[in-house]
């Protein structure tokens, strides 16, 4: 049988030893009315047949490589440097346990040190942890974090939410915050507008950049309003965009919050990604989450530790600031292969490489007639208003491999007519005329 | 192992270098927004080689499975087959996007719908979601099920949860996320949850109980189905920390024992490679009366395609879009080749090498509760004066082994936590054994070379308690 060495005549030398007749008398204490179940799962396969079978189903999903792919809405088709699979596979850090043995995890413990150095740098923030699930459950635990450091003791329960926040990180927000005596509002205003509505009761204003329509805000105005308030401002960021942009730590930000699957990882249907976590240094006692500081060896060596774990449920128990235990580590070692790989340069250019291509393909569909472009300022996504309905206009394109974007009533059945188009590095000029060109002719 | 000291990727910086070359643009440049441009990020910049060669050799700083022993207790560090990692980079799964609907995502909607249905069978509940991201993140998903099941029947009051003294960390942790307060039920004499304590413990604020089984004593409670039946008729429910299903997969169905919700680690049992921390994968099955609080969405299967939806009392959204998808490929791969009886030998070997490991080395050390166990057992490492746990484990690394977990379950002292897992060889188990019997002798008869330990490492012992004291979490020119 597979992955298992031992065989039959290691099987009677071990039980000797134990003492015991048969495996089966191991499993005495198991109720023995319930005890070696008939389990109706399908017949084994060998590996060949298994490999053939995944096969058949993997072909079955509209590939982003093999159409014009301007749909992104949270889960972006990037470029991946062939470096960062090259190396974020190796055996050593891909079968590696958790680094709590830090004289046999160096590798992995000065992988992450550099990960948060330069998610840090990225981010425009003090410190960044070892990651999160996702951008999604980074954003909520920011929310607590920030309710733990402002908000619990200080008589604070208000949160007030920009409503062009991604819907997904709206819905896990509420989910997460469902057990806390926490108001979440909900504010279909600008950044800057919903940070003018904190007041006493508010810990935090929580404001995307750029909003899930693409729009950019007003973030720097929004810290002024949040902190003349007396709470705190959190964003959840585009780090792709940080490489052109200011850093949401530069305009003011106290927390950050990223999806970081545009940092090296593929779409993989939407998981396994990356949550990043940032913060100013006065927070970081509140923050979940792995860290990794530097040490020294008794020799004077230097090393990397787990540190700052008396907030961590492992030793905290209850009274940990999350229940969090694993990190995304091979996800976030992607990551910081990708940032290297990259350098000051390729972050630079690829941000910018986005920006412009998303700006040309926005400048043609605002001139199809009966489109309009809805967002003002935007980075390389943007929300289109369709002459047709949104939905049937997207998958008539997709079936002729052009995926134009993400029709919103996928979230919002009112918003029917409008679709959120994306446009990346691996976008091409003459993908996006063809795209102009589908529009017209779908809406003709 | 790489022992030369291997700088900083900043400090291999220099400006100027790069490791990518991407297309020239093709569109006219637009101008950038008003005040928004960006300075210098503070990236290093590195050549390619210099790249490979740097992250090549923090490998080489690393144990791993596939180098090393780990009989990490609890953590279920088995072998993950190759063939799983080839499956999840099929390029159909790598460029499918979550939001491409389902007309175009059929492939994957039907493996997650397949593998919901194979995992409930193992378990044997009526419904399950794969939404979760981890196994600490299925606790939450249970926890908040729990409550909105008691909230649903006007029971709200309900708010405390029982946790018995040998559990995770991540369980108390999780009762305070879903707004329960967790209490303590001691242990009993047999390692298991004390009956006395559990039944003064019950009333109505209880809203459940959350049990590991086999626990971190890696024994197997005899009283699962007493307490079961006692926290039912005192109206909490049952939640079961799926933890070490390793054991358990293929000989015992946890709901059959009155486990109502349940969440399974996909990573640990059923297969991914641990990667240093994460991603993790999870699933969590309930009873047929708690399927419509279930996170969401759910893989379902409409007619002769397959789609998805939100069970209609959900307790929402765990993580955008549906579970860590490429772990779930993975775990697909291992049950579609196992199949029910590979999995029931998968439990019978775990355990098998786990009592065996235990009789070669109970003799020289305690072993607390000295009963058959399951896949696991806490043995004792304080073996002389000034010897600690500690030292044991530090000393095996220099035996080549990656230490057991250790000062885990909190109610053993000096807790020493072996986990050998069903993929270990005889051979291997015997060696360890040795090398723990050898460490026995050195503690005795040269302290020291434990006292000194690691000695084969990068670095050694690290001065944990100065770094916490003033951290530094990021690279400082």
């Amino acid at each position: 049988m597979p992955y298992i060495a031992a065989t039959e005549s290691d099987r009677a030398a071990m039980l000797e030893r134990i003492g015991a007749a048969s495996v089966e008398e191991l499993f005495d204490d198991v109720p023995a009315r319930v005890r070696f179940p008939s389990l109706d799962l399908p017949p084994p396969l060998s590996e060949l047949e298994a490999m053939r079978e995944v096969e058949a189903l993997a072909a079955k999903n509209l590939s982003a490589s093999s159409s014009a792919w301007f749909l992104g809405a949270g889960a972006y088709y990037r470029f991946i440097p062939a470096v960062v699979p090259a190396l974020a596979t190796r055996a050593e850090f891909l079968t590696s346990y958790t680094p709590y043995q830090p004289e046999v995890s160096q590798g992995t413990l000065q992988a992450i040190f550099e990960y948060q150095s330069m998610a840090a740098a990225l981010l425009g923030v003090d410190v960044v942890n070892a990651s999160h699930y996702d951008g999604a459950t980074a954003l909520a635990e920011a929310l607590l974090m920030a309710y733990n450091a402002a908000g619990a003791a200080g008589g604070r329960p208000r949160a007030l939410l920009c409503a062009d926040l991604h819907p997904e990180c709206k819905a896990v927000v509420r989910s997460y915050l469902s057990a806390f005596p926490i108001e979440v509002e909900e504010l279909a205003l600008g950044p800057e507008e919903a940070a003018l509505k904190a007041d006493q009761s508010t810990f935090c204003v929580v404001a995307p950049y750029p909003g899930f329509s693409g729009e950019l805000g007003d973030l720097a105005a929004a810290a002024e309003a949040a902190h003349a308030a007396g709470a705190l401002l959190v964003v959840h960021a585009d780090p792709i965009m940080c490489g052109l942009l200011k850093s949401p730590g530069e305009l003011g930000a106290d927390i950050v919050a990223a999806e970081g699957q545009s940092l090296g990882s593929p779409l993989s249907f939407g998981g396994p990604y990356l949550g990043m976590l940032g913060a100013r240094s006065a927070l970081v006692r509140k923050m979940p989450g792995r860290l990794v500081g530097q040490a020294r060896d008794g020799a004077g060596r230097r090393g990397f530790v787990l540190t700052l774990t008396a907030r961590e449920q492992h030793i905290r128990r209850e009274k940990a600031v999350s229940n969090i235990c694993s990190n995304q580590g091979l996800a976030m070692l992607q990551a910081c292969v990708y940032l290297a790989a990259m350098g000051e340069a390729g972050m630079r250019a690829v941000a910018r490489l986005s920006y412009d291509k998303a700006h040309y393909a926005a400048s043609l569909i605002a001139g199809i007639p009966g489109y309009s472009v809805a967002t003002g300022s935007f980075f390389d996504e943007f929300t289109v208003r369709t002459p047709v309905g949104a939905e049937a206009l997207a998958a008539g394109l997709c079936r002729r491999g052009i995926v134009p974007g993400l029709p919103l009533s996928r979230y919002y059945p009112e918003r029917d007519r409008e679709l959120l188009v994306c446009v990346t590095e691996m976008c091409t000029r003459p993908q996006i005329e063809e795209l102009a060109r589908a529009l017209g002719e779908a809406a003709a | 192992m790489n022992l030369v000291e291997e700088p900083l990727l900043f400090e291999l910086s220099s400006p100027g270098r790069t490791c990518v070359s991407l297309p020239e643009g093709d569109v006219p440049p637009a101008p950038l927004p008003a005040g928004l441009e960006r300075g210098s990020i503070g990236l290093p910049e590195v050549d390619e080689l210099s790249l490979v060669r740097h992250f090549t050799r923090l490998s080489q700083k690393n144990f791993c499975i596939d180098t090393e022993f780990y009989p990490l207790g609890s953590c279920t560090m088995k072998y993950n087959p190759k063939v799983n990692e080839q499956a999840a980079a099929l390029s159909g799964w790598r460029n499918a996007h979550p939001l491409a609907g389902e007309e175009f995502s059929q492939g994957a909607l039907e493996l997650i719908c397949s593998l919901q249905a194979m995992l409930c069978e193992i378990g044997g509940f009526a419904a399950g979601s794969l939404q979760p991201a981890a196994g600490a993140q299925g606790e939450l998903a249970g926890a908040l099920v729990i409550r909105a099941y008691h909230d649903s029947r006007g029971d709200g009051r309900r708010r405390v949860v029982l946790v018995p003294d040998s559990a995770h960390g991540t369980n108390p942790a999780t009762c305070t996320m879903a707004g329960f307060q967790a209490r303590t039920i001691p242990s009993d004499a047999e390692g298991g949850v004390d009956l006395g304590a559990l039944a003064s413990a019950l009333d109505d604020t209880i809203a459940g109980l959350m049990i590991t089984n086999p626990n971190t004593l890696g024994l197997f409670d005899r009283n699962i189905e007493e307490i079961a039946r006692r926290v039912h008729e005192a109206g909490g429910l049952v939640y079961g920390d799926g933890a070490n299903l390793n054991a358990l997969a293929g000989v015992l169905r946890p709901a059959e024992v009155g486990i109502d919700v349940m969440h399974y680690n996909l990573h640990k049992t059923f297969s991914t490679p641990h990667g240093g921390g994460g991603p993790g994968g999870c699933f969590v099955g309930v009873r047929p009366d708690l399927a419509d609080f279930l996170p969401g969405p759910i893989a379902v299967r409409k007619g002769e395609s397959f789609g998805l939806a939100m069970p209609p009392r959900s307790i929402g959204r765990l993580k955008a879009f549906y579970g860590n998808f490429g772990i779930l490929v993975r775990a697909y791969v291992y049950l579609r080749m196992l199949g029910s009886g590979g999995l029931r030998r998968v439990a019978e070997t775990a355990v098998l090498n786990a009592n065996y490991l235990k009789a070669l080395i109970e003799g020289t050390y305690a072993v607390k509760y000295p009963r058959r166990c399951m896949h696991e057992f806490v043995a004792q490492g304080g073996l002389a004066e000034g010897v600690h746990t500690l030292d044991v484990a530090k000393r095996l690394i220099d035996y080549g082994f990656h230490p057991p977990t250790i000062y885990f379950p909190l109610i053993v002292p000096e807790a020493l936590m072996i986990e050998p897992t069903e993929t270990e060889a005889k051979e291997t188990l015997d060696a360890f054994a040795a090398a723990l019997l050898a460490i026995a002798e050195e503690a005795r008869t040269r302290p020291e070379l434990l006292a000194a330990a690691p000695t084969t490492t990068p670095v050694g012992r690290l001065d944990e308690v100065a770094a916490a004291r003033s951290p530094l979490l990021c690279y400082r020119g």
